[in-house]
């Protein structure tokens, strides 16, 4: 791969999908593409490159895709599913008595680990939320993905990874080599594909926001653009979770952290984004776009 | 530091669960039966146990009900690492009072993820 071939991709990737790149990941591209590469009957990333360039479009497509897909697992880094389940929950519960529905959205969802260790999540709750509506909006860039999340398939490595073996047992079933997820958690959980750059207004609005370990690939004003909009689409109680890694921290006004929950973000009602009329608002939007 | 006693009737197996739990700072002792491994926790018991099912002698199944019958040994968090993967085996496990289950093969990051579900890093 050429210097000028690393430039080409780097810039088509920002423009796809907003993957920053930085100038010392020719290995990771390498590693990622190359196998693309041959798949396709290239021998060489400038080839691919090249047929990028004729304007092949499915190529394109499938570039950005095996960039930006990522490695995932049942309740990662455990920590977000722990402040979940003993306090953005019971706070949630409460506070939507009335209505008896949450609306959860998974953003960069992949292949599905994360939306339904959210389901189970919520099923745990018991007979405590009989009647309440429960809808987990996952999105992800990557329609292959997407798939494998719909499939609730998984193999028997991915199921050791971040899931206790009680609940493997009470909401898996086995077929052949693959283990697969509990009709009733797949009914949770709605697929789209959706790119982040986008408009986010068709999604409605919702009470919880997961959106970890994929702002660490956006450059800075793509970041603050993205927590801006994230704002809107959330209630004024809602929570925003993040990854380990990533923080609104000088980035942005329109969240602050939980006092003592690591990793999780509340919306800033001071910040003129969300003025006390945002809630009425954020429903009706949220009824047009359901 | 935390002790592990790995039982498994495959020298290849304990070989191979030794480097892993070492590197994650485990004292390691070895059994290869579930008879041999009840004498050892007899005269200590362990923090972890990592459990084979199918092995000569004893196997785990009998290891693990006679461990939980001891005075004390509710306390060793016991995790199976066993090629029975179905269901039923599974439940049993729990049922006799596992904490953990592990279906083979297994690497690094398995472990790692099951050690950490039961507490033991």
């Amino acid at each position: 791969m050429t210097p000028l071939d690393y430039e080409y991709l780097r810039k088509a990737l920002k423009d796809r999908s907003g993957l920053d790149l930085s100038l010392d990941k020719q290995y990771l591209v390498e590693s990622r593409l190359l196998p693309l590469a041959r798949r396709l009957g290239l021998t060489n990333i400038s080839d691919l490159v090249q047929k990028m360039k004729n304007g092949a479009e499915q190529t394109t497509a499938e570039v950005v895709e095996a960039m930006t897909t990522n490695e995932t697992f049942f309740f990662r880094d455990k920590l977000p599913f722990d402040h979940l389940r003993d306090e953005i929950l019971p706070a949630l519960l409460q506070a939507r008595a009335g209505r008896r529905s949450l609306r959860i959205w998974c953003a960069a969802s992949s292949t599905g680990q994360e939306p339904y260790s959210i389901a189970m999540c919520l099923k745990e709750l018991g007979p405590a939320v009989a009647g309440w509506r429960f809808e987990i909006i996952a999105t992800d860039l990557s329609q292959s993905v997407l798939e494998k999340s719909k499939s609730g398939l998984f193999t028997q490595f991915e199921v050791q990874r971040g899931l206790p073996i009680q609940l493997l047992v009470k909401y898996f079933k086995q077929t052949g080599e693959l283990w697969e997820i509990s009709p009733e958690l797949r009914a949770m959980i709605q697929h789209r594909q959706f790119n982040l750059l986008q408009d986010y207004t068709q999604l409605g609005t919702f009470d919880v926001i997961f959106c970890r370990n994929v702002l660490i690939y956006f450059d800075q004003p793509t970041k603050i653009s993205i927590f801006e909009r994230l704002a809107k689409r959330l209630e004024p109680d809602g929570y925003l979770a993040l990854g380990a890694a990533e923080t609104v921290v000088g980035l942005t006004e329109a969240f602050k952290p939980h006092a003592t929950r690591r990793g999780i973000y509340l919306p800033n009602t001071k910040s003129p984004s969300i003025v006390p009329a945002a809630k009425p608002l954020g429903q009706v939007a949220g009824l047009r776009a359901g | 530091m935390k002790t592990c006693l790995v039982v498994d009737d495959s020298s290849v197996i304990r070989k191979v669960a030794r480097r892993i739990l070492e590197g994650l700072e485990f004292e390691i002792v070895e059994a290869e039966d579930g008879e041999k491994a009840l004498e050892l926790c007899k005269n200590q018991l362990p923090d972890a146990v990592l459990l084979d099912w199918n092995m000569p002698v004893m196997d785990g199944y009998e290891f693990l009900r006679n461990l939980r019958r001891m005075p004390g040994g509710d306390q060793p968090k016991v995790v199976f690492c066993t090629t029975e993967n179905d269901v039923a085996h599974i439940a049993r496990a729990l049922h006799a009072g596992a904490n953990e289950y592990i279906m083979k093969p297994f690497d690094k990051d398995i472990v790692t993820a099951k050690f950490q579900e039961v507490g033991l890093i």
